[in-house]
Formats: structure tokens, sequence, C-alpha cells
């Protein structure tokens, strides 16, 4: 019998500095509250102790999982494959800052058992970079990746921001072809969005940003320019050479399960959703109360649509109808799409175009 | 009460020169209201009227005064609307009084619409008895206004009290004033009964109640009533007077009095305004003069936002006829809109006020297409039709010719703005009669202007090229040859019905084009390019585009937080539904409130 597939998450919520744009659950910390997070975190690993799934992707997110010393992260490590029974293939992505990556080594990290790593980069350019707060420069950054290659890390992941103040398709143009010229297989370029309680959250960075037609234009150039370069797209935001696909992002979207460890980790099991509300003490000393179900009875029609469209293999057609969606409706919205260069049917699958993705959120509500 | 000690009274006043507050000081000075119980513009109890300041429906209110000489008085004020919309209701108000207060705001002087209330006073035998108010404003000029009213009107008012309504200043000589000014009723006790309706409302407990002024006779609990023109009969459970915040029973109503009749009326519809109310065991022999069924003037679509709260909507319109005989109803169905209702008004105050209490007191989201007069439409084959609703227009080539319904208009207004206010009724096809000084620095314009003309933002207009100084009064006039035509928009190109509308073929071309221009405006951007055009007949005469939005798009996943993304698209989904899905646009509430308002 073949054994069900799970993903692990293990969100480590500490950063050096908070990024005003990022919305992802982090805290400054000292050395006391970590060692104690890590003793949480690992007894939480282990209290949730499985072996009925095979683990095929780990994946440590933040905050900036690098900010743990090498003995917390391998102490996590071990938990994991104390706990579950870990796939000879597993892939094991950590998050690093290009800054903080200085204290711990690439062959520490290579050591503990990572194979993957992915470097939040967002662009090539330094002004740009002191325009969202970074406090890496693009020399950092790029030394980083070479230490990472050098480490014996082949599969390295980058991300590219669209839309920061200042950037140009010209900027954008140099940062995509720098990071295609670098010994890495994936890049994920986001848009910038503007989240609610964020510094950015206000009138003089939304009326510095590019407009939404600039970006629009910039993800399709990006879109293209990765395209050329050998990056395939494989959903909305991320790319890959050599079908180097991130296994974690795609469990997210092929709704497979995934266990999610530390405040704001989400979870997807047997059909549930539950997740770890934002409180580092309260998950620390009592985390059982903070743990929430947030869906019992996930509409598995609605989840479909909205997960299968970001992917450029699509949505099934076949299926869309069997989960209960309406057949006349997808099929004249598939014309309308198509017809407009939004969408492409074989007949099989509805897969949105980049031009369909940019817009792909009008596209779901119509048929959620 | 004897009849030499009861006054029947209204008030007759321009928007905000102090009625209601000068009503509330009356109120206060009578010691009908309990101080504690004492709301400012008690007598305005929709909270419509109290934030427009204006009176939709008629009211009354009993008042126990004690004349400076020691004598007991009762007062019957009854606050009349003072919007031409209302002008019946305004007309039948006046018809259960003796005599009319006429307040007239010190600073501003008269206004057209007084001027309308006060000639229709006049017309039914009143004596009006002017007041000048707001003398404690530091611009307000007494001598100038009592001028006016000498000159204009016509009715001596050198000593008319000044007051200030708001401080109560010299509120008692006017109380004084209406012993003295104003006569007692008359009419006989012992005569069969004849009895006004000048109001009526519907009460969930004791059904219709229906405001009398008795002109002859006595009406006592038990009698059965009749109403003359509907027919209907009812036994009385409740007569009585009405107090300034309830009913009070008295068991009868004698002649000269003014009060209330509660006989267990289930529908409204039996108790016009305007009617006369008699028993059937010694009736009178003619009812009383002056009434007629109030027929709307402009129709408009109203349909629900979201398609499900159909019923909720005919439930609320129910209702609100319940209380109100002048709003008409009846179902009709749109390509674009769905399921709704062809409702008919009085005028365009009366349309709003309906659309706001809907969407206020029953909690709806409502489209309105834009309102319509009747045209009357003689078509080839020598039938006439007589049409409310655009999309019901006879093709072009079936039709004879078409008439539209015309007003005469008044404009009052400071000298200063008539080029303005020339260019203005110009524009809307007015038809200038003549222009009288009223003082050296007022005029008065006389226009005949199409109603269809004044029915969409003619008002706002107005305020705007004059900076507010201008009132406006029209009353209707009957029907005109005219040029019509129908105006189509498509959009996509679909045609969507409930954007169509009658227009003079002069203007269609120009209103072509500020319509597909506000359309653009107010359509967001969609997934697609969308095309919004105007068309006579099959001819596109106007066309605009609303570009494609190129982004809506969550391009992150937030760490496996599936649920905040499926409530971020279920919330963009909700903010869908208000918007309406034409063929494949989606077009909101707003669009189709925008081209109602084409003046720049």
């Amino acid at each position: 019998m073949t054994m069900s597939r799970l993903g692990i998450y293990v969100h480590i919520p500490f950063c050096v500095g908070k990024c005003p744009y990022c919305d992802f659950y982090s805290v400054t910390s000292d050395c006391e509250q970590r060692e104690r997070f890590v003793r949480a975190l690992t007894d939480d690993i282990k209290e949730n102790a499985d072996k009925r799934y095979i683990v095929d992707s780990i994946y440590f997110g933040g905050g900036t999982p690098t900010t743990l010393s090498e003995k917390q992260l391998d102490s996590i490590m071990k938990a994991v494959n104390n706990s579950f029974v870990v796939s000879e293939d597993v892939e094991i992505t950590i998050e690093a800052n290009p800054c903080t990556v200085g204290e711990i080594s690439f062959k520490g990290l290579r050591s503990i058992g990572f194979n993957r790593i992915s470097f939040g980069v967002q662009s090539c350019v330094d002004d740009e970079l002191r325009a969202l707060g970074r406090l890496h420069s693009f020399a950092q950054a790029e030394s980083c990746v070479r230490a990472a290659c050098n480490a014996g890390f082949e599969n390295i992941s980058c991300d590219l921001m669209l839309g920061i103040i200042g950037q140009d398709i010209d900027s954008l143009k140099y940062s995509v072809d720098t990071l295609c010229s670098w010994p890495i297989t994936h890049i994920s370029a986001y848009m910038l969005s503007i989240e609610q309680g964020t510094p950015y959250d206000n009138d003089a960075v939304r009326s510095a940003i590019a407009s939404e037609d600039m970006v629009a234009d910039m993800y399709l150039y990006a879109v293209n320019r990765l395209n050329n370069n050998g990056f395939e797209q494989y959903e909305i935001s991320n790319f890959c050479r050599e079908d180097k696909y991130s296994r974690h992002n795609m469990k997210y979207w092929s709704r497979e399960d995934y266990v999610g460890f530390g405040p704001s980790a989400h979870s997807f099991r047997n059909g549930k959703r539950y997740y770890y509300e934002r409180d580092i003490e309260k998950y620390i000393t009592d985390r059982k109360s903070i743990l929430k179900i947030e869906d019992a009875y996930c509409n598995v029609l609605e989840e479909y649509v909205m997960l299968s469209l970001r992917t450029c293999i699509g949505m099934d057609i076949s299926k869309y109808i069997e989960y209960g969606g309406n057949e006349q409706k997808v099929s004249a919205l598939s014309k309308e799409l198509v017809k407009h260069g939004l969408a492409e049917n074989d007949g099989s699958h509805l897969k949105l175009t980049p031009k369909g993705f940019l817009v792909s959120n009008s596209i779901m509500t119509e048929l959620m | 009460m004897k009849q030499e000690n009861i006054r029947n009274f209204c008030i007759i006043a321009h928007i905000d020169h102090g009625k209601s507050t000068l009503a509330d000081r009356i109120l206060e000075l009578t010691s009908t209201v309990a101080l504690r119980d004492m709301e400012d513009q008690l007598l305005d109890n929709m909270d419509i009227e109290r934030e427009r300041g204006i009176t939709i429906k008629a009211r009354a209110v009993k008042l126990k005064y004690t004349s400076l000489s020691g004598e007991e008085y009762i007062f019957n004020l009854i606050d009349t609307p003072g919007h031409v919309d209302f002008n019946y209701e305004v007309s039948r108000s006046l018809a259960a009084c003796e005599g009319a207060i006429l307040v007239v705001d010190a600073s501003q002087g008269i206004e057209a619409q007084t001027l309308a209330n006060t000639y229709l006073a006049i017309e039914h035998d009143l004596e009006v008895m002017p007041v000048i108010n707001k003398i404690d404003l530091p611009s307000a000029d007494p001598e100038r206004a009592c001028n006016e009213i000498e000159n204009i009107i016509g009715i001596p008012a050198m000593d008319a009290p000044r007051i200030s309504a708001k401080t109560g200043l010299n509120v008692r000589d006017v109380l004084e004033r209406v012993i003295t000014d104003i006569p007692a009723p008359k009419g006989d006790e012992n005569a069969p009964v004849q009895a006004l309706i000048f109001d009526s409302y519907y009460d969930s407990y004791k059904g219709v109640i229906i405001y009398v002024r008795v002109k002859q006779g006595t009406l006592r609990v038990g009698d059965t009533i009749k109403l003359m023109a509907t027919g209907a009969q009812f036994l009385t459970v409740e007569i009585g007077s009405m107090g300034a915040t309830d009913l009070v029973p008295t068991g009868e109503l004698k002649a000269g009095e003014v009060g209330y009749i509660a006989a267990s009326i289930k529908n409204i519809g039996d108790t016009r305004v305007g009617d006369t109310v008699t028993t059937v065991e010694n009736p009178c022999s003619e009812p009383l003069p002056g009434y007629k069924k109030v027929n709307p003037m402009v129709f408009s679509g109203v349909y629900p936002a979201d398609g499900a709260k159909y019923q909720d909507l005919r439930d609320a319109l129910d209702k609100l006829a319940l209380n109100d005989a002048s709003l008409s109803f009846e179902p009709e169905t749109s390509v674009a809109l769905g399921f709704g209702f062809r409702c008919g008004f009085l005028g365009l105050l009366h349309m709003e006020i309906i659309q706001e209490r809907l969407e206020r007191e029953y909690n709806l989201d409502l489209i309105t297409t834009a309102p319509s007069v009747i045209y009357k439409v003689i078509l080839t084959s020598g039938e006439t039709l007589y049409i409310d609703n655009p999309t019901n227009y006879p093709d072009p080539t079936l039709i004879a010719s078409a008439e539209e319904p015309m007003v005469e208009a008044h404009i009052f207004s400071p000298s200063e703005h008539v080029g303005n206010i020339m260019e203005l009724c110009q524009q809307r096809r007015g038809i200038f009669k003549d222009m009288k000084y009223l003082e050296e620095n007022r005029v008065d314009l006389h226009y005949d202007l199409p109603l269809n003309e004044i029915v969409y933002d003619f008002f706002d207009a107005l305020k705007s090229r004059t900076r507010g100084y201008a009132s406006f009064d029209y009353e209707l006039k009957g029907y005109a040859k005219s040029k019509l035509v129908k105006l189509d928009i498509l959009l996509n190109g679909e045609m969507v019905d409930a954007l169509s509308f009658i227009v003079h073929a002069d203007n269609a071309y120009a209103r072509a084009r500020k319509m597909v221009e506000r359309l653009k405006d107010n359509i967001p951007r969609q997934m697609f390019e969308v095309p919004v055009q105007a068309a006579i007949g099959g001819k596109i005469i106007a066309r605009e585009t609303v570009k494609a939005y190129r982004k809506d798009v969550l391009a992150k996943c937030y760490g496996g937080d599936i649920t905040r993304k499926k409530k971020l698209l279920e919330k963009q989904k909700e903010g869908k539904k208000r918007m309406r899905q034409l063929g494949s646009v989606e077009v909101p509430q707003e669009a189709f409130m925008s081209v109602l308002k084409l003046d720049d």
C-alpha cells in the first residue's frame, strides 16, 4: 500500500528587522526567546508525530529561519525526522535573507539536510532595495547565492519584486537578466501589494508606487523575459528551470495535505483547514489555545477553482463540473476569455494566459 | 367648546423660512407639549422631513390657548406640505382651515413656492395673516419683506407681527392675532354630517386613521360613515382630536372641529384625501367641492439591486402605499434589470422621497431608471397611446405625431442671475412668457417648459446657476406637439432597455454624448473592453469605451493560508452583487443614477 504524502511547514517568526511591505508574522527577539520557541516547536512536532504519512517536502519559512542557529535548526530537523517518515527524495527548503546568512554557513545548512534555499533578493538595483526597506545590498545577495551554490545547493530560488517604487521596465529587465545568469533554478516574481496595517499602508506610498497598468506591463514583460531565459512559468508568480518547481507550494495549489508548525502556520489535513494564531508567547506557553479550525468543511469547488486556475496546468473542466460547477457558466465564460486572450481551452483544461493571470481574481469569482 | 372660540389655521412658508420652528414655539406657548417631550420640529416626525427641512405629510394638532384677556381658545394647527409635488394635498389642507399664517423670512423675502401656496390659500377664501420671521438675523430687512408682501401678494403687511421663531420673540403676538384676524368656523352642528378628509395614514393597530375637518353636523362613535367618492362604508370605533404626541379620543366631533376617525379601515385607497365623510343614517346631499383623484406625473422603474429581493420590494411598496395613496406601482420586467415595478409619483421630490424611504426604512438597495413623463403618441393608424415607459415607445415608422406634457413655471430670483436662468431654460427648450420685477433686484421669470426637461435635474441646475437663490414652482399646463425620439443605450453591443429614454430630436445628439460619457465614467473597468453606444432606431450616434482593467490578482499565497485568499475572493464576489450583470458587463447602481444627472 502506498502511503499518503505530506508536506511539513515550519514557521520561524523572527526577523532582524521588519520590511515595511511585509505582512508575514515575524517579531524581533532575543536569544532566550528563540531558545524557548525552538523547544516549544520541537515539542509540537513530536506531539504530532504520525508515521502513516510519508513526508516529501519540508519547508522552513518565516520570518527569517536563518535567524536561528545551526544547532537550533538541526534540533528542529531531528524532531521532524523522528516524528515522520521522510522520503528519500525529500525537498527541504529554507528561506534566507541575503543579509542574515553571514552568521551561519551554507555548508552547515546542507549538513543539517537542507537541499533547497530561497533568497529574498527582490531586485538587483540597490536604489530599489532601499525603497523596499531591505537591509541587504545587491552585492550581498549575489555573494550569498554564489556561496550557497559553492556549498552544494543545486536548487536555489530567488524572489523578484515587481512594482517597486522607482522600478521601470529597463531596471526590471536588468534584474531579470541578472538573476537568470546566476546558478539558480527557480524564481518567484511577485507584484508588490500593499497589505493592511503594514507601514506601506499609506497614501504616500500608494501614490508613489507604479500604477496598475504599469505593474501589469511589468508582469507581462517579466513573464516573457523569464521564459526567454529558460524559466518556465508554472504558476501565477512562479517560474523554474528543469522542472524544479517548488514541491511545497505545489501542494497548496493541488490541495495536498500539509501540516504547519509555529505561530501563523496553516495546515490542511483530511479536508480540514486549521492554523495557529499569530502569537509567539502563547505558542510557547499554551499553543493549544491558539490552534484554530478555520474551515472544517472546505468548499471543494471554490478551492479547486481558485487554486487550479493559479497554475499553468489550469482547471480540469470535467473536475469542475464533477465538484458541482455550472457547465454552461464555464463554457460561456471560457469562450469570452479565449476570445479576449485571457485563457486557453484545450478541450479538457481551462488555462489562464499571463494576461488572464493578471485578472485571475475576477475570473475565479465568476466561477466560484 | 363654542365655535366662536375655535380657530383652524395652517402655516405657509418657504423651505427654511421657519414654519416648523414657529410651530414648535406655538406648541410650547400653548403648553401642548411638556418641555421634556419637546424635540425640535415636532410636527415633522419622519427622519427625511427633519433632515431635509420639509413637510411631506400633512399633520394636525389641537392646541389650547388662553388669550391675554383670559379667554380659552382651541387652535387647530394644520401643517401642510409646501412642495409643488403635493399641491393637491396642500389645497385640501387649506380647505380645512379658515386662515393661514404666511411666514416670510425677513432676510429672504417672498419665494416662488410661498407665492403659489399663498395664492392657493386666497383661492380657498382663507384669511392670510403675514408674519415676518427671523428679525434677529443681522441681514434681516423686515421693511423690505413687508413691502414685498404688499406689492406682490397685495395684502396689508405693515402691522404684521415681527418675530423670531428661533428665540420666541413676539410669538405670543402671533397667537393673539390668530384670535382677532382669523375667523371662527361656521357650520350647523345639527345638519347632516359633512367632513373633509385632508390626510390619512395607516396604523397597524387601528387601521387607517382619517384626519377630517367637520364642516357641518356632528360625528359620533358608533356612526356608520360613508366616504362619498369611493362609496365605502365603515363603522366608527374611535373619534377624537390630535394631541401633539398622540391621539386623544373624545367620542365626537362637531361642526368646526378638526379631528380623527378610526373605523377599522384596511385599505388607504378607500380614504382619499379631499373626499367627503358623511353618515349613512343621515347623509348630506352634496359632497364638499374640490375633490379630485390625483394622478402621478412622473414614472420610473424601481428594481431591487439584488434580484432576490423582489418580494421584499413588493412588501415595502405595499406598506408605503398604505400611507401614501398617491404612490402607484405595478410590476414590470426589464431585460436588463429583471423583475421590478413601474412606479408613479406626483413629482420629482415625491419620487426621491419614496426611493429614500425604501432604501432607508426597508433597507433595500435599489436601481431606479430615468424618470419619464407620460407621452401622448398618435399612431398612423389613428390610435392614441399614452407611454410612461420609454421601452414601450413605438417604432418611429408607426408614429404620426407625438406630444409631451408642458408646465407653466415661475422662477423667482435676484435679477443678477437672469442671464444664467434664461440660458438654462433655453437649453431645456423653455418658451419665455414674460419677466416681472418683483422689486428692484428681484424678478419673476415666467416660462413654459416641457415637463421631461425638468424631471431630471432642473432644480439642481437652477440652484447651481443662481448660487442657491432662485426658487421655482410649476403647474401642469397640458400637452404640446413635439419632435420626440427614443434613445437607446448599448453596452457591449447589447441594448439595455432600462437605460432607454425619450428625448427631443434636437437634443438627442448632445444628450447621447453625455450619456455615454457618464456611463463610461461610472462603469468600472472590466475584464474586457466594453463599448458604450447610444443609438436612435438602430443608428449609432455616440460611442465611448470602458477600458479593460489590467490587474486584479493575488500574487502571493500567504504560506498556505488558503482561507484568507478564499475570503478575499468571496468578498469580491459579494461586492459584485451590487453590480448588475448586463450580458457580460457589470454595471454598478451608480451608473444608472449617473445618467440622470446630465447638467455640467
